[in-house]
């Protein structure tokens, strides 16, 4: 594994993909790696592209730019997929992974002939399914861990855990769901 | 020991006005700094601190009530970014006239027009003739210690100013890094217990602030002031050595990077620092080429002589601004060190780039082409212009 790895988020305006991006820099954190979780800021509203990234590694980062040549993309909503080069300067050998109901290889058809590895994970039914409503982000979330392999899944669970029964300190219920979500993502990933 | 942890620069602020836990805090919100105060509005709601926080209609109001806090003895911050602080314009000037202790917490972002949220250094470029200390950081854990160090520059007899602690909007407000902070107790003691000399609210000694100055008095404040800032330098070096004491950062008024024996040196300031150290690090591994970088922390008081004798053994420079000042010819850092270089009579060839304006990008590859150009230069000695730009899309442009 080279020592930084660069995920680039891309989403809308509500859809938690920069929340995705700082969450998934705090549960790399607890595992003791360096981070950086941060947006890229257009004009803010609803529903506008939005693009979050990660660095992560096991020393310590001093780039401040943004990522163009990312090892991971995540494609929180698949609409973008016709305005959006996502896959621009993506590792061929890293991968793609968009929020879909269609297979892998019918999205690969619109990845302007994107070489590398293609994953799909319905994330809104995954998110129906364990919470009742749509939350892309943290399937989305797990599946990103789970292709990229920044960490072990058992480790990834464990930290996400404890986040949730911080976060939702008041409202504990919402807990096992969220944990299903990412089970769910994770095994639809892998 | 220090706790290992992951903040946003706007958090580490925060969370260090947090351990300082001064007396007023005046705040008007604006982006990128918002969260600022808002992280600290929560922790007086919590309980946290007991730090009086003020509502203000604007941002002029926001510094006057800094200033009125300050003059009365109280340890007084605010925080603010690009327009915010335009707006506080006449404010700076009273409160360092004044010689008043107050911190602020600046998040560089771009002046209108167009408007634009992200980050360049306009807003504490424009403000650098108004007397204030300015620190920069490259990155969370620099703004953090930055603002720690500010109280006991400020506060210090010799000084008695303002100071401005500088980071680059989003780039490190809102990107979240690993961070080393300090424990409440030693940050407390670091900083320490603010002891106003003279203040409205002592009445044991009647005094006035803000008084009109003729004309027979005007011009010996304003020396007063570049005294101050001359003193200032020492209290800089000497809190940055308490502040290595406690966590073994070290700091000055700027930090060299692999400058030892660097023929081709970049000179810039904030958070493209670390981008640069990057390319530094590349340009190294790869070709051996001995490039280096020089990053101020510091940029009032202006530390010349230091930055003309660490530029001294270099072939060329390229010296980096994040800000216009429209003179035509270069930005701020690039006349400050070309006027440094001169008065050292230096024979360094210099290059000045205008970069990262209204938040654009800079990349490693940038600073590349960057020092592959200072190999031109050494090796033709000719500089084509006055300044350069990097990042721009028109070609035309370019030319002087």
């Amino acid at each position: 594994m080279k020592d930084t790895i660069e995920i680039r988020w891309h989403g809308r305006g509500g859809q938690g993909a920069k929340t995705a991006a700082l969450l998934l820099a705090d549960v790399a954190f607890k595992t003791g790696k360096y981070v950086q979780g941060f947006p890229e800021y257009g004009p803010e509203r609803m529903g506008a592209p939005i693009t979050a990234y990660n660095r992560i590694s096991s020393n310590p980062i001093t780039v401040h730019s943004n990522i163009y040549e990312p090892d991971y993309v995540v494609v929180v909503d698949e609409s973008l997929l016709e305005s959006i080069d996502v896959t621009k300067g993506l590792n061929p050998k890293g991968a793609v992974i968009v929020n879909s109901t269609h297979s892998r290889e019918e999205i690969a058809d619109k990845l302007h002939g994107y070489e590398g590895a293609v994953y799909t994970v319905d994330a809104k039914a995954i998110s129906i399914k364990a919470l009742g409503k749509n939350y892309p982000n943290s399937p989305m979330l797990a599946a990103t861990v789970a292709v990229s392999k920044v960490m072990e899944k058992e480790e990834f669970l464990k930290e996400m855990k404890a986040s949730f029964h911080h976060k939702f300190a008041k409202k504990p219920e919402v807990i096992d769901g969220n944990m299903m979500a990412l089970e769910l993502a994770f095994a639809q990933a892998e | 020991m220090a706790i290992r942890e992951r903040l946003s620069g706007n958090e580490a602020v925060a969370y260090a006005i947090k351990q300082v836990n001064p007396d007023v805090m005046p705040a008007f919100p604006i982006t990128p700094s918002t969260e600022i105060p808002q992280y600290v509005a929560n922790y007086i709601a919590n309980g946290e601190i007991d730090t009086e926080f003020i509502h203000v209609e604007s941002e002029h109001s926001a510094m006057s009530a800094t200033i009125g806090a300050s003059a009365a003895g109280a340890r007084a911050i605010t925080a603010t970014s690009s327009c915010g602080m335009a707006l506080m314009w006449e404010e700076l000037y009273v409160a360092a006239s004044n010689r008043l202790p107050i911190v602020l917490a600046l998040v560089n972002r771009a002046l209108s027009g167009p408007i634009n949220i992200n980050a360049d250094h306009s807003d504490s470029m424009g403000a650098r003739d108004s007397g204030w200390i300015q620190i920069y950081a490259e990155s969370n854990q620099e703004v953090y210690d930055n603002f720690i160090q500010a109280f006991p520059i400020a506060e210090d007899k010799r000084v008695h100013l303002p100071v401005m602690v500088c980071q680059d909007g989003f780039i490190t407000s809102h990107g979240v890094e690993n961070i080393l902070l300090v424990e409440d107790d030693r940050v407390k003691s670091f900083v320490g217990e603010y002891e106003p000399e003279h203040y409205l609210l002592n009445p044991e000694e009647k005094m006035a602030v803000g008084p009109y100055a003729v004309s027979n008095y005007y011009m010996e404040t304003k020396r007063a002031q570049r005294q101050a800032m001359i003193q200032a330098r020492a209290v800089i070096l000497e809190t940055a050595a308490r502040f290595e004491e406690m966590t073994g950062r070290k700091y000055g008024f700027f930090e060299e990077y692999q400058m030892e024996d660097a023929e081709y040196a970049v000179v810039i300031i904030g958070s493209a620092a670390g981008t640069c150290k990057a390319a530094i690090n590349e340009i190294r591994n790869t070709t051996g080429k001995k490039v280096g970088l020089i990053k101020i922390r510091v940029f009032r008081p202006f530390p010349e002589e230091e930055i003309a004798r660490a530029l001294s053994g270099v072939k060329a420079a390229a010296i980096m601004d994040r800000s216009e000042m429209f003179s035509a010819t270069s930005g701020p850092l690039g006349a400050e060190v070309r006027a440094a270089l001169y008065q050292a009579r230096s024979e360094v060839e210099v290059v000045n780039y205008f970069y990262g304006l209204g938040g654009r990008d800079i990349t490693v590859s940038d600073f590349k082409v960057v020092y592959e150009n200072l190999e031109t230069i050494a090796r033709t000695h000719v500089v084509t212009g006055m300044y350069e730009y990097i990042g721009l899309r028109s070609e035309q442009s370019e030319e002087v």
